[in-house]
């Protein structure tokens, strides 16, 4: 059990490390976005995962109401951030920010 | 073995808040840096859990963490409305 909840823990740091590179390296706006918002959610996901077994190590009925709790915090981030991102895209798109092409790289 | 697990993951995220901070700083435009709060947001919410944790008292720390994420979303939603048809988001390109 403390191995598995130590795999998911380590591999949602790295999520947060891949979207934390991909905003500090990408060249655009949206390529920014792109890899923040899905890498983001992912990783948020997986050491939510890791922090309900670890909850549900000692089963009782605060424990499985924490849990509960738990549960929902997954399931509003899993409905909100993409609309957080949708929304930023149609703000960048309404004021013209322009994608990056190839004739950037040239430059 | 655990609570070294989670001392480290801690720390790891507390320095991915620092540097994710170097694009809000550096951002070229707004929602560049709208986008760097948005994601120090969600790390600050994990990160609240894994206190949580290491304090003993879990129960307590899922509200606050429950409510972070709740106040995180809204205000992402409200500044990128806020900027919808504003013209001051400093593009970088000349137009």
């Amino acid at each position: 059990m403390s191995i598995l909840i130590s795999i998911f823990l380590i591999t949602g740091v790295l999520f947060f490390a891949i979207a934390v590179i991909g905003i500090l390296r990408m060249p655009d706006f949206y390529t920014r976005l792109h890899a923040a918002s899905k890498c983001d959610t992912l990783g948020l996901m997986l050491i939510l995962v890791a922090v309900i077994l670890y909850t549900l190590q000692v089963l009782s009925i605060d424990n499985v109401l924490t849990s509960l709790k738990l549960v929902a915090i997954l399931v509003f981030v899993f409905v909100a951030s993409p609309t957080a991102a949708h929304a930023l895209t149609e703000s960048a798109l309404i004021n013209r920010i322009k994608p990056w092409t190839r004739e950037d790289k040239k430059r | 073995m655990m609570h070294t697990v989670i001392v480290s993951s801690s720390i790891v995220l507390l320095v991915l808040i620092l540097i994710t901070l170097f694009r809000v700083v550096i951002g070229p435009s707004v929602l560049d840096r709208i986008l760097g709060g948005n994601v120090i947001g969600t790390i600050a919410t994990v990160l609240l859990l894994l206190i949580g944790i290491l304090y003993g008292n879990l129960a307590m720390f899922v509200d606050i963490a429950l409510a972070y994420a709740l106040l995180n979303f809204i205000a992402t939603i409200c500044a990128a409305k806020f900027f919808l048809r504003s013209k001051t988001v400093n593009l970088n390109h000349k137009d």
